[in-house]
């Protein structure tokens, strides 16, 4: 394990920002998004039983945040390995 | 066998399971009892956060809200899952790297200060208290339904079952019994839906039955659903909002943030023994969640279905009130459920009109608790569902618990009153402390303050508007200043319950709202339980105006909070 220098450090907090922001946009757009502020539109659409607006509330937005998070975890452990910052 | 004879055996071999646990993992310092030893796998960790954090709200009344809700119930689905999302990429990475035992320690090291300490600590203590309440109301309705003891005695043997586990084991013996009873809630749960989804579908996933069509016909679930409740005078169910599209908004804005900022869900990230292990617990956490959260909708939809069908059987054929099943007799018993035949015909009618409908009381609680029943599924799975009730709200009340007898005996005790106690000392003292808070908790069940019911929500409000923008500024933001943290705190919590209290009343007591509770009186039509959310965004603006007329936090919180943002050099929770 080494010691980042200033500049590695504030270049893998950038990193990790970056990453957030991203996902953010996906988990608010999923529930937010999908779920609230265009539910009346999507409901037009119907997937099986499910008006899609109702199924992304109820439903996609949760299977959605799961993945999510494993999505970040990964990327993360990544992140920790380019820049030796990893555990043990 | 006698159902009654069998909720016994059923209940009974899971606190047998739970005492067994609890002598095995006994506690040996204060580190065991803080936080488990540190030492916890990452997915056992998820499981036993899991059942943390489904109480008796999200196991007995969720998917009852929701049934009465449709779609505008969606508030509680997203946003008491949509906060996992946060707590991973916010919170729980670097608290853990920090490495510490409670929440305020944290705040007070970061904003080096013994004031916001103490004002996290009480911020923390009645977030947790008035949880608590609703978990010690849960585990004594339970009892006083499935076992016909009384309320009290129900309530004080759940009291004794925690006292045991949780003084004896501290945050380990609760770890392990948490794990054991997410088995317990989780098969409580998905097994009468499976059963009902095949039933009402053929198909064994409730989250698929949901979209499907009724068996033998092709008439989908949810259109049924649609045509029945709105023939009733209902809003249609896959489409009622509930007040409005802001007021869902921050309503699941409130619960998201609100659940990134609970100090006893925190607290189990501090018992993993990485960085990496605090991210992907909270994946696993909300993976373990998102079972019952799914299956949630599909208990609502399909019970809602099934009480109506059991009321009117054929299109404009009442049930009559003698021919009422049994399940129906028993809830009347309790006062949950209540008919009035108010035309006089014997028969049950059913309809959103008040003046002419005759389910006069039909509680949310009991559609999760009655569902078995009514589908007239076996009694070895009533048994179970006892069991499981009982399992959420006892996981609950021991991380609560556990999260109120470490703010008392580490952060008040040792932070501040006496410095220099041994650990020895400090570990009598958290088991004492734990002792008191459980006798305090079952004091307040046996006796709930007449605003009980509605604190529940303001801990979300609360926790929304104090713990989590403080946790959040101190980690992603190095300029923010001790006086701007505790200005943030005080008067994100001030206008959060300035807000409760004028439109509930002062501690609830209703007649002393001075607005009144009335919708036209509502900032934006937000309702008071949304409301932390605001709070939130008014303690962020407030800590950022006061930190940038502050002077800088010293070079050393500086280089702390460099500290936690890389994962090298995490090392096991320190003991101090």
């Amino acid at each position: 394990m080494s010691r980042l220098t200033e500049a590695q450090a504030l270049a893998y907090w950038r990193r990790n920002l970056a990453l957030m922001f991203k996902l953010l946009v996906v988990w608010f757009v999923v529930s937010f998004g999908c779920g609230i502020l265009l539910v009346d539109v999507l409901n037009q659409i119907q997937i099986g039983g499910y008006k899609l607006g109702f199924w992304f509330a109820q439903q996609g937005s949760i299977y959605v945040f799961v993945v999510l998070i494993f999505y970040y975890t990964r990327q993360m452990a990544k992140l920790d390995r380019e820049f030796n910052v990893e555990e043990d | 066998m006698e159902l009654q004879t069998l909720t016994y055996l059923v209940v009974g071999a899971s606190f047998a399971l739970y005492i067994g646990i609890a002598i095995w993992s006994r506690a040996g310092s204060t580190k065991d009892f803080y936080v488990a030893g540190g030492g916890v796998h990452p997915v056992a960790n998820g499981m036993a956060t899991a059942a943390d954090w489904m109480s008796a709200a999200s196991f007995i009344s969720m998917a009852g809200m929701i049934a009465f809700m449709g779609y505008g119930g969606s508030v509680f689905l997203m946003g008491w899952t949509g906060g996992f999302v946060i707590l991973a990429m916010f919170l729980a990475p670097y608290l853990r790297k920090y490495g510490k035992f409670t929440v305020p320690e944290f705040i007070g090291d970061r904003f080096y200060s013994k004031a916001a300490r103490a004002v996290a600590v009480v911020c923390l203590i009645i977030c947790s208290v008035t949880y608590v309440i609703g978990q010690m109301k849960g585990i004594g309705v339970a009892f006083s339904r499935f076992l016909e003891v009384d309320y009290g005695t129900g309530l004080l043997v759940g009291m004794c079952i925690v006292f045991f586990y949780a003084v004896l084991g501290g945050m380990k013996g609760i770890t392990y019994t948490q794990i054991a009873q997410y088995c317990v809630l989780i098969m409580a749960y998905t097994i009468p839906a499976i059963f009902i989804s095949l039933n009402l579908t053929g198909n064994p996933f409730p989250q698929l039955g949901l979209g499907s069509t009724l068996t033998g016909t092709d008439t989908y679930l949810l259109d049924k659903l649609d045509q029945m409740v709105m023939e009733l005078g209902f809003n249609q169910y896959t489409t009622e909002y509930r007040l409005s599209g802001l007021n869902m908004f921050a309503y699941t804005a409130s619960l998201m943030i609100g659940t990134a900022g609970l100090p006893h869900v925190i607290i189990r990230f501090f018992t993993v023994p990485k960085v990496r292990d605090a991210r992907s617990s909270a994946g696993w956490a909300l993976l373990f969640i998102a079972i019952l959260y799914t299956t949630a909708p599909a208990v609502a939809g399909m019970a809602r279905l099934n009480l109506m069908q059991t009321i009117e059987p054929t299109p404009g054929e009442y049930l009559e009130y003698d021919k009422r099943p049994d399940w129906f007799r028993n809830w009347e018993t309790t006062g949950l459920l209540a008919f009035e035949d108010k035309n006089g015909d014997g028969r049950i009618q059913y309809s959103a009109d008040t003046t002419t409908n005759e389910m006069v009381t039909v509680d949310n609680d009991i559609m999760v608790l009655a569902n078995p029943e009514i589908a007239q599924l076996p009694n070895w799975v009533i048994a179970l569902v006892a069991a499981g009730g009982l399992a959420a709200a006892l996981s609950t009340a021991a991380g609560l618990l556990l999260a109120i007898a470490s703010a008392i005996s580490h952060d008040l005790l040792k932070g501040m009153i006496a410095p220099g106690i041994s650990e020895r000392a400090e570990l009598r003292a958290s088991r004492v402390a734990m002792a008191a808070a459980i006798v305090g908790a079952g004091y307040l069940g046996f006796n709930p303050p007449g605003f009980a019911a509605g604190t529940v929500a303001l801990a979300f409000g609360l926790a929304a508007s104090s713990i989590f923008p403080a946790l959040m500024m101190g980690i992603f933001s190095k300029r923010t200043t001790k006086e701007g943290a505790i200005a943030g705190m005080v008067a994100g919590i001030g206008v959060t319950l300035f807000y409760v209290f004028q439109h509930k009343g002062i501690m609830f007591i209703a007649s002393t709202a001075f607005l009144g509770d009335m919708p036209a009186n509502w900032f934006l039509g937000i309702e008071p339980n949304a409301f932390g959310a605001v709070g939130a965004v008014v303690n962020f603006a407030v800590a950022m105006l006061v930190s940038r007329v502050t002077s800088a936090p010293p070079a050393s919180v500086q280089e702390l909070v460099e500290h936690i943002r890389v994962p090298a050099g995490a090392s096991a929770a320190q003991d101090h």
